[in-house]
């Protein structure tokens, strides 16, 4: 029986260590603010293409729309997502994942595990894929999902994806009932930090900006220069005139793309989206997914002969 | 003769697919044996999270040769013919047999097919089953290019006969068969050989996989029931649960589990939802109290501490939902002994219903004005009072701004009742809220309360007239705002409740209410027969920028009219967005002419004829015919739906007895004979049949009868009493058939012949009063 990990940074760690053992580089989370780590491109764009990848990392994630002024003791709307992919999906992923379970301390024989359909979309990223939610004694832990298409583009190898809600799964895991007052580190050193210690002001802060300060105007303005930004950098012509090298700005593009989204997102928290808007925008921001998966493709990276 | 077994090892198949899964498995391999020529003695398929599994017995273990002979082209036909003929046989040009037919020398292909061995039979059928399979939704895995449901681990596919068992020897996409399967993922994790489907069956079992979902959910319902039972409890009652459990398990195991005290207190339905939708759990009631207070999850392992800490897991998870339900139960308790149901009504009016219509029509708040107001219209039909009717239909959408809603949208309607309840709502106002989305589906009950119906009518009559207006109606399998359901809702509601109520009436008052409203949102004109209006006014009246009536003051009163114009500031982009083609008259000058109507005349019609096309799905599923239906809809009074049923399915009855099926034929030959003679002679026989002309016993026991039926066919016809007088118009197809049978029409004399065509003229007034059987068929 694997022995039980004693905080939150202990399960980053064991989730690190395992995945860096079954042969995934382990990257850093992506430096911008991001709805969900499906969104760094080491997912979005390396599930694309030929060229097989594998990376594990954690993710900070924001959803603006969940913030609850750190009073809830579930929901963040700031939080941590551990991402996986692996492509093409090994014929023994479900072992895999079920090896990284076991690796924190998680026991298969004391447990439910169940596998649980969940069919994934995302309508931002023109993407889908099939999975299913994962279940332990009826929490769902994971989402694990077989790529289809991104940014309208079918995923030929396939991908296999992995995202573990980290707080929700080590507070089972660590026997915590508010988020608040989860172990951050190890509560036996002799400066212990609850992940309140850490979050529970920001939460404060975030919430409040997100839901009345933040200058829509400003916001609005972001989105619309984002989106150009992104056109504009795409519209360039593949040779740079400088070295005179073949060179697609992808990721500089793909930046813009998550601007876009993330304003979109702080914008809906606001409310000065209204359903109809709604639909418009993601549509916008998946035109410029859409269109970032189209420059991959023809890139070293993306599968493209060089 | 060799058995078949077959089984698809893959990853977990989502329950709601797999009893289908199974049943197309078994068909498509059946249907495949066959048509290669096998045949089999029967077929069995079963289907866990995990496997497909297919039994055949009796196999045969080849099929046997055929040959067939097929005629082609003449010797000396153009070689294009004969190529076409090859290719479509299959055979080579040397292997042709020229032989003499009755036209000359013809070409003759023998084609030989011999038998095939069961295996190799098997092996094709199986590949093609796996490649074509028809998954609701399928899906690739790593670099291959195979589609299955999820990733498809192994295929076991073995004949056995008292031999032994045999291999099928198969490869999908480097899946190679073979005879061996596992068991459940965690207990009996290893692989092993199975010989034939008993001994599979078996094994299985014994590594902990019930292979049947009806056995696996007997058993749950088995063991559930019996725990609940020992502690003097019972399980609520759910096939659907029970159906998906059974597929979300290999090996189930039944805990029965606690709810915390603390949320004992919330309605039992709060408790329901949220452990059947997130939790699939199962209800567990105390009989004499009606309280839900234990819950059924049903685990797929078996633990050393008997799923002990499983059942800890799961407490903790429902704890924390339950948290999540309670919290919003006391927070939009406290608002509504604060402020009532007004703190919701208020907020819904920021929130958009549809933004086609417009922020004036499309908010929640200026829906439920509508509806209010239609409410009252609609009260003293169905015997409510007009002010609860009101008051039932200002709050019973308040619960959707409500928190609890917010969380559980399925609980809308239901948390409406309670919180009408506590917020001192009574006479049937609670009951309306949650009664006013029913019915919902053609099972579904039908709210009886005189404040639930009128509400409930005028919600859907409201939310049918809405997309009517703005021309948002179903078409084909398209229909996203389920007007068609709203529609029969409407039906059922009326007809079940034996309520008189002119639709058209009602749609009139809706439709003279909002009209203004609808011109101040609609920044467009809508003509009626541009062409026409074309002449008559000259579209250089029409401008932009003014009201309703301004363009054609003078048109149909007032009340009926032409032209919806209001102010846009640009023609060319609503146009554009509306996808509308309109004329728009701007300084005397067309600018963009118009093709779309939507007079009110018009769209009323045609919404009243979409209930009628609805009315006639309804009434088939009760076994009337279309025919019949039409003809009691080309009857005036065609809005009162109660009134319409009334009569088709007395007509209906009448013209399923001897009496009245003959006497439609009667009809038809005294209206043939009639309409001939109209035609012939130019003029209409109405009237003036008299008795004193009438020579023959049959014609005057005709003239008889037909008085008879008049003097009983007009009362009961003013008294709606249909039965009454089809039964006196059936009674006239004896005479009428004697009056046919003695009596030429045409007779000699002029006289003789008028007279007999207006007493065929009383027949069809009669008859056409009580329905129009001209449209009846047959």
């Amino acid at each position: 029986m694997a022995d039980k990990p004693r905080s939150f940074q202990e399960i980053i760690l064991r989730l690190q260590t395992y995945w860096a053992s079954k042969g995934c580089a382990i990257l850093q989370p992506y430096d911008m603010e991001v709805g969900a780590g499906t969104f760094h491109p080491a997912t979005t764009l390396r599930a694309l293409g030929s060229k097989p990848w594998a990376a594990a990392y954690v993710q900070p994630s924001r959803r603006p729309t969940d913030g609850r002024y750190g009073e809830n003791p579930n929901r963040l709307q700031h939080y941590y997502q551990y991402q996986v992919l692996i492509k093409p999906s090994p014929p023994d992923m479900q072992d895999l994942y079920l090896g990284s379970l076991e690796a924190i301390g998680i026991d298969a024989t004391l447990h439910d595990i169940r596998f649980v359909e969940d069919d994934w979309e995302s309508p931002t990223l023109g993407a889908w894929g099939l999975g299913w939610e994962v279940w332990c004694d009826g929490m769902e832990v994971s989402q694990f999902t077989y790529f289809q298409q991104v940014g309208g583009h079918d995923c030929k190898p396939v991908s296999g994806e992995l995202t573990y809600g980290l707080e929700r799964l080590a507070m089972y895991v660590l026997g915590v009932d508010h988020v608040m007052d989860m172990p951050f580190n190890d509560p036996q050193t002799p400066i212990p930090l609850t992940y309140g210690d850490i979050f529970k002001q920001t939460e404060q802060e975030y919430s409040r900006w997100n839901f009345d300060v933040a200058d829509t105007a400003v916001l609005l303005q972001h989105f619309v220069d984002a989106e150009a930004e992104c056109q504009r950098i795409l519209d360039a012509p593949a040779t740079d005139p400088k070295t005179g090298a073949k060179i697609i700005m992808v990721h500089p593009a793909y930046d813009q793309c998550i601007k876009a989204s993330h304003v979109f997102n702080l914008l809906d928290a606001r409310g000065v989206i209204s359903v109809t808007e709604r639909q418009a925008y993601i549509g916008r921001v998946r035109a410029l997914a859409k269109a970032c998966a189209d420059a991959f493709v023809q890139t070293e990276a993306g599968g493209a002969a060089a | 003769m060799p058995d078949l077994l077959i089984e698809l090892f893959s990853e977990e198949i989502p329950a709601r697919m797999q009893t289908r899964a199974a049943d197309d498995l078994r068909k498509l391999v059946t249907d495949g044996l066959v048509e290669a020529g096998l045949t089999y003695a029967g077929a069995a398929a079963f289907s866990t999270p995990r496997r497909l599994t297919l039994s055949i017995e009796g196999l045969t273990a080849e099929s046997k040769a055929v040959r067939e002979e097929r005629k082609g082209p003449k010797v000396g036909a153009p070689d294009q013919a004969i190529e076409g003929f090859l290719r479509g046989a299959g055979v080579a040009r040397e292997d042709l047999e020229v032989r003499d037919d009755k036209k000359g020398q013809t070409y003759f292909a023998v084609i030989e097919k011999p038998g095939r061995m069961a295996a190799d039979i098997i092996a094709e059928v199986l590949e093609n089953t796996v490649r074509n399979f028809p998954w609701p939704k399928s899906m690739r895995w790593g670099d291959g290019p195979l589609k299955w449901v999820r990733p498809l681990h192994s295929i076991l596919c073995i004949l056995s006969d008292e031999a032994g068992a045999q291999i099928v020897p198969l490869d999908v996409d480097g899946i190679t068969s073979g005879n061996t399967t596992r068991g459940h993922r965690f207990l009996s994790p290893d692989a092993f050989t199975v010989t034939n489907f008993d001994d599979y069956e078996a094994k299985l079992k014994r590594a902990n996989v019930v292979l049947r979902a009806d056995e696996r959910a007997e058993a749950i319902w088995h063991d559930a029931t019996h725990q609940a039972f020992a502690l003097g409890l019972e399980v609520v009652e759910d096939r659907g649960l029970l159906a998906e459990v059974a597929g979300l398990v290999e090996w189930p195991v039944v805990l029965l589990g606690r709810i915390d005290d603390a949320f004992l207190g919330l309605p039992p339905e709060v408790l329901q939802t949220s452990m059947k939708e997130h939790q699939k759990f199962f209800s567990v009631r105390n009989p004499k109290t009606g309280r839900i207070e234990r819950f059924v999850t049903v685990a797929n392992m078996e633990t050393a501490d008997n799923g002990a800490t499983i059942l800890a897991g799961n407490q903790k998870v429902l704890s924390a939902r339950l948290s999540d339900a309670k919290f919003f139960w006391e927070n939009d308790l406290r608002t509504v002994e604060r402020q009532g149901m007004k703190a919701w009504t208020d907020q819904l009016a920021n929130v958009t219903f549809h933004a086609k219509i417009g922020n004036k029509l499309g908010s929640q708040a200026e829906r439920i004005e509508r509806i209010a107001s239609l409410s009252r219209e609609i009260a003293p039909h169905v015997g409510a009072k007009p002010d609860l009717a009101e008051e039932a239909a200002r709050i019973a959408k308040a619960d959707l701004a409500s928190e609890m809603v917010y969380e559980f949208p399925e609980l809308q309607g239901l948390m409406g009742r309670y919180y009408a309840q506590a917020a001192g709502h009574d006479d049937g106002v609670p009951a309306a809220c949650e009664e006013h989305y029913s019915p919902l589906g053609p099972s579904d009950d039908v709210p009886t309360g005189p404040v639930s119906v009128a509400v409930a009518l005028a919600d859907k009559i409201d939310t049918l007239s809405i997309f009517w207006a703005i021309d948002e109606k179903p078409t084909g399998s398209k229909d996203p705002f389920a007007l068609r359901r709203a529609a029969l809702g409407v039906i059922r509601l009326v007809v079940e409740n034996r309520t008189a109520l002119s639709i058209d009436e009602i749609i009139n008052a809706w439709w003279k209410k909002h009209m203004s409203a609808l011109n101040e949102c609609y920044n467009f004109f809508v003509l009626d027969r541009p062409e026409e209006r074309e002449n008559e006014y000259g579209l250089d009246k029409v401008r932009v920028n003014h009201g309703m009536f301004s363009a054609f003051p003078d048109v149909d009163g007032g009340n009926e009219f032409s032209v919806l114009c209001v102010q846009t500031p640009d023609a060319d982009k609503f146009i554009a967005e509306n996808s509308y083609s309109l004329t728009f008259v701007k300084d005397g000058e067309r600018v963009i002419d118009a093709t779309q109507r939507i007079l009110p005349s018009y769209w009323k019609a045609d919404l009243l004829s979409f209930f009628h096309d609805r009315l006639k799905v309804f009434l088939k599923d009760k076994g009337i015919r279309h025919d019949i239906i039409d003809a009691c809809i080309a009857m005036p009074g065609n809005d009162d739906l109660t009134l319409l049923v009334k009569r088709a399915e007395a007509l209906a009855e009448t013209l399923a007895t001897d009496d009245g099926e003959n006497l439609i034929q009667g009809f038809k030959r005294a209206n043939n004979i009639l309409t001939q003679a109209e035609e012939k002679d130019g003029v209409e026989y109405s009237f003036g049949a008299d008795v004193k002309f009438a020579e023959d016993a049959a014609e005057k026991a005709l003239f008889a009868a037909l008085d008879a039926a008049d003097a009983k066919i007009a009362p009961a016809m003013e008294a709606e009493d249909f039965s009454t007088a089809m039964h006196a118009m059936a009674a006239l197809r004896a005479p009428i058939d004697a009056f046919f049978t003695d009596v030429q029409v045409n007779a000699d004399s002029e006289i003789l012949r008028r007279n007999r065509l207006n007493l065929l003229s009383r027949i069809r007034n009669i008859c056409l009063s009580v329905a129009d059987l001209t449209k009846i068929e047959g």
